[in-house]
């Protein structure tokens, strides 16, 4: 995983609530084997018209968002299917940051996973960010992840919570289960107590 | 202290806890299908690891099998090598795999509980949201992504945050019209498909207690759709009576120790909950979803609701896109609409209970004009059990098709899905926009109320019949 460093981006506007993940990856691009190569398909169905072509209706094809790393949205995001292919495509994509009030449980976990920094605001602070790139579609925000913070152009910047364990994973773009298995002798040591208290499950 | 069931879990299963870092707790059951598990075993090869314990994994194939012609290759070839993977990477770790022709295949969530493999008190994971079916056994059983699933077969652990706790209290008697499904949608329909995020939900009450292990699992099924971690239901004397003589069901003397320790299980009487929602089970009609959400529903005997009807712009907004997508006018009544389609099956309701219950109402009808229906059993064990009882042929002279199983039109991966603009009555759990096929209209209801629709062709009042 990449560590995650400071950055001045683009943010793209996507005023969608309960985006689920059969929107972020439909099924049809599930069956790979591989991690990579999920970008081309984000959004698949709200993204092309039938015969292929990208759909100008569709938010992120908007000139002015291209190149953005920055996703911000309405709340609920990435709420159904626990499939991951919903943040690599996103981070394949080349989004690095969500914004949002609320995100699915289960997609948020993913999304550390992956390198992604998924930040949760209040209605108040996610209605001024969504005004001001509406206002100025193309306008790049400062993301800070090290000092927890937020800069725009007007001045609807602020500072985000984060638990400190997933901060430092992803500053340091450290993987989970090396860091798990430092535990290694308590996990042996549980697995011998758990054998005698719950013999069944080990036969 | 007074702990809830979730508490005593918890605690039982918290392997490490130290400052700065996730709790770590440790993983008993881990569940597995073809289409989250192969980047997992990607990275676990990549990194020189091995699978921890491999006896405490069971695997099938589920979400791209086909549902009809078994015999023949699979024609999707990138299915194809999805299901070849799988097998090669379950032979390689020494895993036990229900594949294809195995006589054991059919979906995780219902091939699972067959077999006796997941307990009350355990950590039960699984690369699907679905999960949370298990929790009908009093098990603690949740959804991972594939990051996840790679980390649980290297380690046997997760490292957690610690979720909040809900209490949801269904007092009183449901109508014999009314079933766990409908219970699972009017619950959404109140607290929301983001009702439940960072809790997990026990249900409790009158209602529940009385439901059947399978209707248990429906209800606990779609505790994910109220955006809950998980959903638990206490282990009783039909949760042990189910388990009791299953393949990995404790035995002997075991049996009688894992008892003792599943009866301390239940939430204790006055230990508290974070939240509790209440709701009475006379009030629950037979739901039917008529929005993109699950959240989106309301019972069989009302209308459309219209944009204006909702007190905030988010839901007044969503209103009114759900309302443009499933081609539907606001305050028509629900039995005004018109279906082109009926799937029964699914990890929600490809139970025998299910299929008991859709015969009952298809039973001597004839399939309308126009609509296709298919009935997709949860498993080979469902398929045999269903024919044994010759439910297959009540089904089949109705004019439905009787398929082998699979996660089939729950998801539309293997091929079984609807054209643009074609609306279906489903038995399954998720109504999003072209979740059953790009442009398929989706509408979320039980399987009696499935096989009413697939005879009248639009909704009915199963109450009515």
């Amino acid at each position: 995983m990449q560590p995650y460093t400071k950055h001045e981006s683009i943010a793209a506007l996507m005023n969608r609530s309960n985006v689920d993940t059969d929107q972020i990856i439909p099924k049809q691009f599930l069956k790979k084997v591989e991690r990579s190569g999920f970008g081309v398909h984000l959004f698949h169905d709200w993204r092309y018209n039938d015969d292929g072509s990208d759909n100008a209706e569709f938010e992120l094809n908007k000139p002015a968002f291209k190149g953005a790393k920055i996703l911000v949205v309405g709340d609920n995001f990435g709420c159904g299917s626990s499939r991951e292919h919903a943040p690599w495509a996103i981070a394949d994509y080349g989004f690095n940051t969500i914004i949002s009030t609320s995100y699915a449980d289960i997609f948020y976990n993913n999304c550390f996973k992956n390198g992604i920094l998924a930040i949760v605001v209040s209605q108040s602070q996610l209605d001024a960010l969504m005004a001001e790139i509406a206002a100025n579609e193309g306008v790049k925000f400062t993301v800070d992840l090290e000092n927890r913070t937020v800069t725009t152009p007007a001045g609807n910047g602020f500072t985000f919570e984060i638990d400190p364990f997933r901060q430092g994973n992803l500053l340091s773009g450290l993987d989970d289960i090396g860091l798990t298995l430092k535990h290694v002798d308590e996990i042996d040591a549980y697995e011998v107590k758990h054998k005698q208290s719950y013999p069944w499950l080990w036969v | 202290m007074k702990k809830t069931m979730y508490e005593k879990i918890w605690d039982s299963h918290l392997v490490v806890d130290v400052e700065g870092q996730a709790p770590l707790i440790y993983v008993d059951r881990h569940l597995m299908h073809e289409v989250t598990s192969p980047q997992a075993f990607e990275g676990l090869k990549i990194s020189g690891r091995k699978v921890r314990n491999p006896h405490s994994i069971l695997a099938t194939m589920d979400h791209c099998v086909p549902t009809k012609n078994r015999h023949l290759p699979i024609a999707d070839p990138i299915a194809k090598k999805q299901i070849e993977v799988m097998a090669d990477n379950c032979k390689e770790n020494g895993l036990n795999l229900y594949d294809m022709k195995s006589h054991n295949n059919g979906v995780i969530h219902v091939v699972v509980p067959e077999h006796g493999f997941v307990h009350p008190g355990m950590v039960v994971v699984c690369g699907d949201s679905h999960t949370a079916t298990h929790g009908a056994f009093g098990a603690l059983a949740f959804g991972i992504g594939t990051s996840e699933v790679e980390h649980v077969m290297a380690t046997q652990t997760l490292p957690q945050k610690k979720s909040k706790t809900m209490l949801v209290q269904v007092n009183g008697e449901l109508s014999k019209y009314s079933t766990a499904k409908d219970i699972a949608l009017a619950i959404i329909g109140k607290i929301g498909t983001a009702g439940g995020t960072g809790y997990v939900i026990e249900y409790a009450g009158d209602a529940i207690k009385k439901l059947s292990m399978e209707g248990r699992m429906t209800l606990c099924n779609m505790a994910i759709e109220a955006g809950a971690r998980a959903g638990l239901v206490a282990p009783d004397e039909k949760t042990y009576e189910y388990l009791n003589g299953k393949e990995f069901a404790p035995k002997g003397d075991n049996w009688e120790k894992a008892l003792a320790y599943w009866n301390s299980l239940p939430s204790d009487a006055g230990a508290e909950f974070d939240a509790v929602v209440t709701l009475d089970a006379a009030d629950i009609a037979p739901q039917v979803s008529w929005g993109t959400s699950p959240e989106q529903v309301i019972g069989v005997n009302a209308n459309v609701p219209a944009p204006e009807s909702f007190d905030n712009e988010g839901k007044r907004k969503a209103c009114e896109s759900a309302l443009a997508y499933m081609g539907l006018t606001a305050n028509m009544p629900i039995t005004d609409i018109k279906i082109d389609y009926v799937f029964i099956g699914s990890c929600t309701n490809g139970r025998i209970e299910d299929f008991r219950a859709a015969a009952e109402v298809a039973k001597g009808t004839k399939v309308a004009n126009g609509v296709t229906a298919i009935a997709v059993p949860g498993s080979y064990h469902v398929k045999d059990q269903a024919e044994a009882e010759g439910l297959d042929k009540i089904f089949i002279d109705a004019g439905w098709e009787w398929r082998d199983p699979g996660c089939s039109m729950c998801l539309a991966m293997n091929g079984d899905e609807l054209t643009k603009g074609q609306r279906c009555a489903s038995t399954s759990n998720r109504n999003f926009e072209g979740r059953q096929g790009k442009g398929g209209r989706t509408h979320l209801v039980s399987p009696a109320m499935a096989a009413a629709a697939a005879a009248a062709g639009h909704f009915v009042d199963i109450r009515k019949l």
